[in-house]
């Protein structure tokens, strides 16, 4: 761990004033992510801009019927909101299904869009990483690779994103709200995350010297028929090995509308528009789910210790629209499949 | 006379604990205190030809940068390294030389006025390598495995295969019915909750006060000592609480080593505290490829036992236990054979984990036993009770005592066994296969000489004493319960003092050896304390012990007590207080006088649940019940803990836990505590614990056997068992996790 200065930013316009003056510098919200990768060397900042006690902690509705979170709202905080349990319960879930208590008090919702990868390689320097340092190439793809992905891997880097609520935020086509110092933008969220491709240092869209202000959700958010259902290795506390939200707006027995998004299984949480849209105007029955996950899963490639990743996704997805359809969520604490 | 021992009591250092009182080896503070950061090596093998410090030594507050290369002299003979559990071999000297024999190594020290000064310029020091090719995959090795033979002279004796009888492989080829299988338990790791830890205080005089995270402070002062080539007065070693040891604390871990060092060097004190990752190279359990071949009639009784395990240590010392002798040992059955090979990887040498060798040979033992019930059609608990064994197998010798047909059939019923269906896949709850197993736990009951005294004033207070660890299972509490009950005193005017290296000698605490070995130290002691009291009350005028026989007394209520005539009787206070002694004072040094004609075990009986999701391969493990024979159980409290606490290890050594190894690096790619999964309260349901009734009228004095251990045997056998009956697939390979039901 280096040695660093620290700063408290006093308002948004100064965070982006100090971060535009120091390349070297990053921001720490909750410190869950960046703190432990400190500890390994792997984020060597020269200075933490404190951004945790920036007035971005609320939740509001929007003049469009939606929901704009703030990017300092904490996960805990976020899960449990009102606006959140009765409008986006999907959401809620998928935060509940990660992490433990104590990090979702600690996490906030702009850095759980930016945690990194929990690729062993990337976490350990004494091996090389294209990740952590690009060019020296990728240990995991003739490694240690079970946890890897299995969707959109590129030769130089084959790690997942490892975050639930992202997943969530995929399905519900959320939007991120960023400034930097040319001004604000926003990114869709399905542009936000990137794919390795050959430059796998990059996680997302986002500029190094931009910070993001808040997540906004459209007004859909699916609160009768939603799941988020993650497979990993113990019942807590254990990042997916595959992870589905599926929602489901329902005419009937017919499929108005579907989101599918994966989490566990690539570089980004994974949408595929071609798969949704086979289900939408389709009966929500087990046979079309069952083709919809084969679409959703048509070009997966596994590696030596995660190609049983595919086969289980396919019936995660088949299960999760079973949950959905049904009206029967997913719970995060009674750890039995519904 | 038994008004403390037997009842559930909570511990007497409990408050201490969670109030932050009780002080662990990093929280000690001295005048001075630097610190310590350990470098380590990022290859498995090969030579340090450079090591480049000049950017950490630029870092203002650092000290110091140590490495072999500018070290003090330390000693250079293998018997100075080798402390009283170390194996056969030439042990690992920290900081001694230029060989890397590992990944992870620790190889220089940045001392530092502040830790994170400390760390930060550990970051900055540069190693150059000479690199040379590397092994870490045991089964690469596996063809080139050392065969240990049977052998008469301990510790060989000991651990090696025990010596054959009849003719397995004649007696498997004719048997009716046969299984043979080969299973398979990953490294794994202790993750004990506290940080390994020393910290060095500089007497100034060349003395040494030195606080360390150690399941033996003798071993390690003795191993300091010679190390450093110092005298015994000089060196005091203190660990009077532990955050978990399960023998990775048996042997003395480097960093004493290294604080040491930097102490000697600065000549100041010092504090060294290693990182969760360095931790992972402090000893494993070893790798371990086991394969049972069972022969049996149909009526279900065994003909034919080979027991044949490969195990894994280091290039430079040859660690082992008899994993295969326990399933001679277990059951009836004429011919047996055991095969015990050793693997030499580039890996630091592998070492005791709770219930060491019982736990995985156990584990292939009781899973293969379970697939012989399956081809002789008969019910896994019938099977067992059908080979059940009243003499030891392995040396054909009695019991002192034996309860594990009351286990079976008091934790069957418990469990409501007699209700399973014997088909796979027969029992399902929605979408969930249910499925029901078992497995025989064994483990040894060992004693250990050991010293204990005892201190008694004439208050009616009284200190005991023993230089003996409590690493976390209650021992302070038990030896408070016996003292009490032993010199007739209420619990709260005991104080027990251990972990101190000046104190009466204690060997390491483990194998479940400490309660039975210190209990009995402190009832010999107190006989001593009596006597003397004795002597005094018989010198009161008109004593009423006056003819009273030393054994015809006993200590009760404060008072000394005619067995004959309760009425009859002279307080403590009043016999002190007349003979004019403010306190008597007994020291005695206990062996057990054991003649060799009975075999002394702990046995248990493991019933589990698992759900398996029939789509997604998601285990849950529902129910447990693990009924303990375990002779006289002196605290159901923290016995019940102790056996609770081996039941979740159990279920995470069936589901969960495995050291990553990646061969290409030689290095273990998931060393933290979230990535080296260990099950989480989601993970454990229902634990039922019975401790079946267990008289032991020789084993000693107090009948007492140990329970440290005997928990973990049999849970992931019985978890694999249950699996294979809900889903009908056998996983022979742990951790079982889901992707091994789709293959
Ligand atoms: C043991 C463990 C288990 C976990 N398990 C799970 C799990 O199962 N599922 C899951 O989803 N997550 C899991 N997490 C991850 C956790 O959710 C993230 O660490 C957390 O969300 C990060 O939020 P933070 O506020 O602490 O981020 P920080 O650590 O403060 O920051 C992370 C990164 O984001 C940047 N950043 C933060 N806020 C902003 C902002 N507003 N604008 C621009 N940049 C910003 C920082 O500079 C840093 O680079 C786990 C974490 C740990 C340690
Ligand atoms: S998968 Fe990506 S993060 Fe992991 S080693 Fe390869 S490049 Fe690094």
């Amino acid at each position: 761990m280096i040695n660093f200065e620290y700063a408290r930013a006093s308002d948004v316009a100064d965070a982006v004033r100090q971060i535009a003056g120091d390349p070297g510098a990053k921001f720490i919200a909750g410190g869950t992510n960046l703190i432990d990768l400190m500890k390994e060397d792997v984020e060597r900042p020269s200075r933490l801009i404190d951004i945790s006690r920036l007035p971005l902690n609320k939740v509001e509705e929007t003049a469009d019927g939606g929901v704009r979170i703030g990017a300092l709202v904490p996960n805990s905080d976020l899960a449990y909101h009102p606006l959140i349990e009765q409008r986006y319960p999907m959401l809620g879930s998928a935060i509940l299904a990660g992490a433990s208590q104590q990090l979702r008090n600690m996490a906030s919702t702009g850095g759980n869009l930016l945690q990194r990868t929990r690729c062993y390689y990337f976490y350990d320097t004494a091996t090389p990483c294209n990740k952590r340092e690009p060019g020296s190439g990728c240990s995991a793809i003739n490694g240690l690779n079970r946890m890897h992905a299995i969707l959109g891997t590129s030769e130089a880097c084959i790690a997942t994103h490892p975050s639930d609520m992202c997943v969530a935020l995929a399905a519900l086509d959320a939007k991120v709200q960023v400034i930097g110092p040319a001004g604000e933008r926003t990114i869709s969220f399905a542009d936000f995350h990137r794919l390795p491709w050959d430059t796998p240092q990059r996680d997302t869209n986002l500029e190094p010297n931009e910070l993001i202000t808040a997540v906004e959700l459209p007004a859909q958010g699916f609160r009768t028929n939603y799941t988020y259902l993650k497979i990993r290795d113990r019942l807590s506390y254990a990042f997916a090995l595959v992870s589905v939200a599926a929602a489901l707006e329902l005419e009937g027995a017919r499929i108005k509308e579907a989101r599918v998004a994966l989490g566990g299984v690539a570089h980004k949480p994974w949408r595929d528009a071609l798969a949704e849209g086979a289900l939408r105007g389709q009966e929500a029955n087990p046979a079309n789910f069952r083709r919809a996950a084969h679409m959703l899963l048509r070009d997966a490639k596994g590696f030596a210790h995660n190609t049983f990743k595919i086969d289980l996704a396919r019936r995660a997805i088949v299960r999760a629209l079973t949950q959905a359809a049904r009206g029967t969520p997913q719970s995060q604490s009674n750890k039995k499949i519904r | 006379m038994q008004k403390y021992i037997g009842t559930p009591t909570s511990r007497i250092d409990g408050r201490a604990k969670v109030t932050g009182e009780a002080k662990y080896a990093a929280e000690f503070n001295a005048p001075g205190l630097v610190h310590g950061s350990v470098v380590t090596s990022s290859i498995a093998k090969g030579r340090i030809v450079r090591i480049d410090a000049s950017d950490a030594l630029r870092v203002a507050g650092v000290i110091d940068v140590l490495s072999h290369e500018n070290r003090l002299p330390m000693a250079s003979t293998d018997s100075a390294y080798k402390d009283e559990t170390a194996p056969k071999g030439s042990p690992f000297r920290p900081l001694y030389e230029d060989r890397i024999m590992f990944s992870g190594q620790p190889i220089a020290l940045v001392v530092a006025e502040e830790p994170e000064i400390a760390r930060f310029a550990a970051s900055l020091v540069r190693v150059e390598y000479d690199e040379e090719a590397h092994v870490t995959d045991v089964f690469r090795r596996r063809d080139e495995a050392v065969s240990l033979e049977p052998s008469t002279k301990p510790p060989e004796s000991i651990f090696g295969p025990p010596k054959p009888r009849g003719s397995a492989e004649k007696a498997f080829a004719s048997a009716e019915v046969r299984h043979a299988g080969e299973y398979y338990v990953p490294i794994e790791h202790h993750n004990p909750m506290e940080l390994y830890a020393s910290t060095v205080v500089w007497e100034g005089d060349g003395k040494l006060t030195i606080y360390d995270k150690t399941q033996g402070v003798q071993n390690v002062q003795r191993y300091v000592c010679g190390v450093f080539d110092m005298k015994p007065d000089d060196v005091r070693v203190m660990s009077a609480y532990m955050g978990g040891g399960f023998g990775s604390g048996l042997r003395p871990q480097y960093e004493v080593v290294l604080a040491v060092l930097a102490a000697q060097a600065l000549e100041r004190s010092v504090r060294v505290v290693l990182t969760r990752q360095q931790m992972y190279v402090l000893g494993y359990r070893p790798a371990m490829i086991q394969r049972i071949e069972l022969g049996a009639r149909p009526g279900g009784t065994l003909e034919a036992i080979t027991h044949e395990a490969i195990t894994v240590t280091s290039q430079y010392e040859d660690f082992y236990r008899q994993e295969s002798g326990w399933s001679g040992l277990l059951y009836t059955c004429a011919n047996a054979k055991y095969v015990h090979k050793l693997v030499r990887l580039d890996l630091p040498t592998s070492c005791d984990m709770r219930c060491p060798s019982a736990a995985t040979g156990v584990y292939a033992l009781e899973c293969a036993m379970d697939e012989l019930a399956v081809a002789l059609k008969l019910d896994p608990l019938e099977l067992r009770l059908r080979c059940y064994s009243d003499r030891d197998q392995n040396t054909n010798r009695p019991y002192s005592s034996k309860s594990l047909r009351a286990c079976y059939h008091q934790g069957a019923e418990a469990f409501g066994w007699d209700k399973r269906s014997p088909e796979p896949r027969s029992m399902r709850d929605g979408n969930e296969l249910v499925g029901w197993g078992m497995a025989t736990g064994i483990w040894e009951a060992l004693q250990v000489p050991i010293a204990v005294r005892i201190v008694l004033s004439a208050n009616g207070h009284a200190e005991v004493s023993c230089a003996t660890s409590d690493i976390g299972t209650g021992t302070y509490t038990i030896m408070a319960q016996v003292a009490a009950d032993m010199l007739g005193l209420p619990m709260e005017n005991i104080t027990i003092k251990l972990g101190d290296s000046t104190l009466p000698q204690s060997p390491v605490e483990g194998g479940s050896w400490i309660a039975a070995s210190v209990s009995n130290g402190i009832a010999t002691t107190a006989d001593a304390i009596r006597g003397e009291l004795l002597r005094l009350a018989k010198q009161m005028p008109n004593s009423p012990l006056a003819d009273a026989g030393p054994d015809e007394v006993a200590l009760a209520d404060g008072k000394l007590v005619s067995t004959p005539d309760a009425s009859r009787a002279v307080s403590i206070v009043d016999a002190m207080r007349h003979g004019a002694v403010d306190r008597i004072e007994q020291e005695k040094s206990t062996t057990f006088a054991d003649d060799g004609s009975k075999g002394h075990n702990t046995h248990s009986a493991v019933f589990t649940e698992v759900k398996v999701d029939e789509q997604l391969g998601v285990i849950r493990v529902t129910r447990v019940v693990n009924a303990v024979a375990a002779g006289r159980i002196l605290n159901i409290k923290t016995a019940r803990s102790q056996i609770m606490g081996s039941v979740v290890w159990g279920i995470g050594m069936a589901l969960h836990e495995e050291t990553l190894l990646d061969h290409t690096f030689g290095r273990v790619m998931n060393a933290n505590i979230a990535e080296y999964q260990v099950p989480v309260n989601a993970d454990v349901h229902d634990i039922k614990v019975i401790f079946v009734d267990e008289p032991d009228a020789t084993i000693n004095r107090l009948g007492i056997k140990g329970l440290g251990e005997i928990g973990i045997v049999g849970v992931a056998a019985a978890v694999a068992n249950a699996i294979y009956h809900a889903t009908g697939k056998r996983v022979r390979d742990l951790p079982i996790t889901l992707d091994k039901l789709q293959r």
